[in-house]
């Protein structure tokens, strides 16, 4: 198993930085807190690709599983988090607008 | 072999078009669903790269339960005006056309990269459950986790009490 796979590593990462680059693009482009909290589950999808395919090619499969199964627990709660503070963000100035953030107090 | 390889970079595609279209259409509802589908299909990598455990976890937690909250933020937002619309739909024209074809250059300029690695690889690990390592090897992890989901929960309940006082 070990280093029989690893031909696999590097066409796996390019679709991880494909998916980067389309999540940070999201990020960046986007005025829209919705779609900001959707760019960065694609940037978390290619963490989560990324490990997958790090514990194939090194054969620490079961490893590289429990840090799966970590990292989507994380993001579970990092994204009901998130859009608990954009429905109060929403409520309070009835925007999903990025730039409106700039005028809040704190 | 060729067939196996053929499903992969199905797959590995239909990743990539599915991020895209989570970030390409202009409705939002379909924009959850595109992260479903991501998800789906990531899933589908990580059984063909046999992790049972996490693909059971990406496809009930991430395709299910985020997509779920998602829809659900979403419906207690306002719908945009008819003016509101036509701008929006010009500004994101303009801002987000250019992205399939970044997506396609950097996906050409690293394929032509020829790289070598020499990794020091780690010996393979004996044939293990996750469920073991999870639990007999990564306890701080399981501790972090569930630490995580409490803080996750009473900040969640907080927000909500807040926004309830405010209303």
């Amino acid at each position: 198993m070990n280093g029989t796979h690893l031909y696999l590593l590097w066409p796996l990462a390019i679709v991880v930085i494909m998916l980067l680059v389309e999540g940070l693009y999201c990020i960046f482009m986007t005025y829209n807190l919705i779609r900001l909290l959707i760019g960065v589950e694609l940037l978390i999808k290619a963490a989560t690709l990324m490990l997958v395919t790090a514990g194939y090619v090194t054969g620490q499969m079961a490893l590289a599983q429990a840090l799966v199964v970590t990292l989507i627990v994380i993001e579970v709660v990092f994204i009901v988090v998130a859009t608990g503070v954009v429905i109060g963000f929403h409520r309070h100035t009835g925007s999903l607008d990025v730039r409106d953030t700039r005028n809040l107090k704190g | 072999m060729q067939a196996n390889l053929v499903i992969n970079v199905i797959i590995l595609m239909a990743l990539i078009g599915a991020g895209l279209w989570a970030i390409m259409t202009r409705s939002l509802i379909r924009s959850a669903i595109a992260l479903a589908l991501t998800s789906s299909v990531l899933t589908m990598v990580m059984f063909r790269f046999n992790s049972w455990l996490a693909a059971v976890f990406e496809l009930s937690v991430c395709a299910g339960l985020i997509s779920v909250v998602f829809i659900s933020t979403i419906s207690l937002t306002e719908p945009l005006s008819p003016q509101e619309v036509l701008k929006h739909m010009r500004d994101r024209l303009a801002r987000f056309a250019f992205l399939p074809i970044l997506i396609l250059v950097v996906g050409f300029a690293l394929s032509l990269l020829k790289v070598s690695y020499n990794l020091p690889l780690p010996p393979a690990a004996l044939e293990q459950d996750a469920r073991n390592v999870l639990w007999y090897g990564r306890e701080l992890d399981l501790l972090g986790q569930v630490i995580i989901l409490i803080s996750g929960v009473f900040g969640v309940i907080i927000l909500f009490r807040q926004m309830r006082r405010r209303s």
